[in-house]
């Protein structure tokens, strides 16, 4: 496995209108590891996969990925870079108007002039790798939340990707589907050696597969380190994190600004 | 004091700011459109599929709408007609009144509630649902892809869709007039011949129709692709199509028949 970055960070920093979301991040991910990005909801994860993807620029810093400036790409060039990457959205985002073989199809045809006995070949291999052959004539209302994250992976995979992004790729699945899922990401990554980002709450599953991580907080790396290194950490806010402690540095109520008594006495006044 | 005069004022000013700023931007994205239309061109079948959805699908509210139009036009117009001693004009004026205005501007608004509003609450939950996101995602522009099929096959749709109310109103009309009320038959139609012109009447129509299919379209894909991504932006969003393209027919008939007829 080769170490040099394949996706590069840089002093960025990023907001919506007056909200600040990261600021000066760093990170680098090597070539052909599998690396989780945890942290709370709305820490800016999910942000930092739609940085690196191009669906949103830093408003300041370098995001380098296969020695190339994602922020600084024009839209032609960011379509070409998108061509090495694959995508797993949080509930699949399968197009509902196409069946499963379609949806899975829909990369190798709008990018590819492969006859289409191939394509359908290809569908069959696709899906039977994440288990749902014989699925194809299915529509996406027909299939629970796990199967359609199984096809939509599929779909992210038709290309064999030199990048794949995961975007919370276990939220809402059963143990059985989330164990699966996981085998099969870890499976991939290292057969195809693709190099993979995956934005996960799931801190169990993630360490048993994942290469790294990184923690992201307030907007900030919080902490980093391989899965051992993790566990055995002493830092308050990785063992409250990793253990789901409801007391710790990290708070879990929003900061209200008043006090719960007085929110409630408002009424009687 | 000032703060509580100067708040309609301010309200006023962003609002208009708000509708100048959207404006423009359904002019830059119908230029987005239009330059990414060789898809649409070039893979014929994404434009035809969306055409039976936008078309297809929509003949029978065109079809029956129409010849109700057509039969109400004939009670009415002989009604005001008699009084005159002009009913034999009945053909003439079923016609003048359907090809001029009444088909193009009620196809649109039909046309606009049924299909436009589709339009943009397919498009808004596409968006809602990070479909839209995903085709980016894979190097496939939404805008060739999902936007730019169903905008031509808006425009192509609704003068054909105009022309079959037009058709259809003029048999309510001759239903009326020659089946039920007894008007001669040769009189309706030699009158309605001789009164109507092919580019006057029957082209300026069908202009009028196109027009309002490109307004109507790029209204209903525009509100979808902009809607704000949850029920309740992609309700108001299919809401503000309907309305809009009902203001924007009206309105845009007034200038046209000025500058026609």
């Amino acid at each position: 496995m080769s170490h040099d970055p394949y996706i590069e960070l840089r002093n960025v920093s990023f907001g919506y209108g007056k909200r600040q979301i990261l600021s000066n991040i760093n990170l680098r991910i090597p070539r052909g590891q599998l690396v989780a990005i945890m942290g709370g909801s709305g820490s800016g994860k999910t942000t930092l996969l739609r940085l690196i993807s191009g669906q949103v620029r830093p408003q300041s810093g370098e995001v380098w990925v296969d020695g190339k400036n994602v922020a600084t790409m024009n839209t032609r060039e960011l379509y070409v870079h998108r061509r090495k990457m694959g995508m797993l959205f949080q509930f699949g985002a399968l197009f509902t108007d196409l069946s499963v073989a379609d949806n899975v199809a829909f990369p190798l045809r709008e990018h590819t002039a492969l006859p289409e006995d191939m394509i359908r070949d290809l569908v069959t291999l696709k899906l039977s790798a994440v288990g749902l052959r014989g699925t194809q004539t299915l529509m996406p209302a027909e299939l629970s939340g796990g199967m359609a994250r199984r096809v939509a992976l599929a779909r992210a995979l038709a290309l064999d990707p030199e990048l794949m992004l995961y975007d919370e790729p276990f939220t809402g699945l059963d143990p059985i589907s989330l164990g699966v899922i996981a085998h099969l990401i870890k499976r991939l990554n290292l057969a195809l050696g693709t190099t993979a980002v995956m934005v996960t709450h799931d801190v169990h599953q993630s360490l048993n597969i994942v290469d790294y991580v990184y923690f992201v907080a307030h907007g900030e790396i919080a902490a980093e380190g391989t899965p051992d290194a993790v566990r055995q950490s002493d830092s308050p806010w990785l063992k409250q994190f990793v253990h789901g402690d409801p007391d710790g540095p990290v708070h879990f109520a929003y900061p209200a600004g008043t006090s719960l008594a007085d929110d409630l006495s408002q009424g009687v006044r | 004091m000032f703060e509580t005069l100067a708040s309609p004022f301010r309200h006023l000013g962003a609002l208009t700011i708000n509708a100048i700023w959207r404006l423009g931007f359904a002019a830059r994205f119908l230029g987005a459109i239009v330059m990414q239309s060789g898809q649409s061109l070039l893979r014929l079948q994404m434009t035809i599929r969306e055409m039976y959805f936008a078309g297809v699908l929509s003949l029978i509210i065109i079809i029956v709408s129409g010849l109700f139009v057509g039969m109400v036009l004939g009670l009415q117009g002989y009604n005001t007609l008699s009084r005159f001693g002009s009913a034999d004009a009945l053909g003439a004026l079923v016609a003048l009144s359907l090809l001029r205005e009444l088909g193009p501007v009620l196809a649109a608004l039909l046309f606009a509630s049924r299909s436009g509003s589709a339009m943009t609450a397919e498009i808004g939950l596409m968006k809602a649902t990070e479909q839209l996101d995903a085709m980016s995602v894979m190097a496939v522009n939404p805008i060739a892809r999902v936007v730019a099929p169903r905008f031509w096959a808006g425009v192509i749709s609704m003068p054909v869709l105009a022309a079959l109310f037009n058709v259809m109103g003029i048999f309510g009309g001759y239903l009326v007039g020659v089946v039920m009320i007894g008007l001669d038959a040769g009189t309706f139609w030699s009158q309605m011949q001789s009164n109507v012109d092919l580019h006057y009447d029957v082209v300026n129509g069908l202009i009028k129709s196109l027009v309002f299919g490109v307004a109507v379209t790029l209204i209903a894909v525009f509100e979808g692709y902009d809607a704000t991504p949850t029920a309740a932006g992609v309700s108001s969003a299919t809401t503000r199509t309907v309305v809009t393209s009902a203001l924007v027919i009206l309105a845009l008939d007034f200038v046209l028949t000025a500058f026609m007829f």
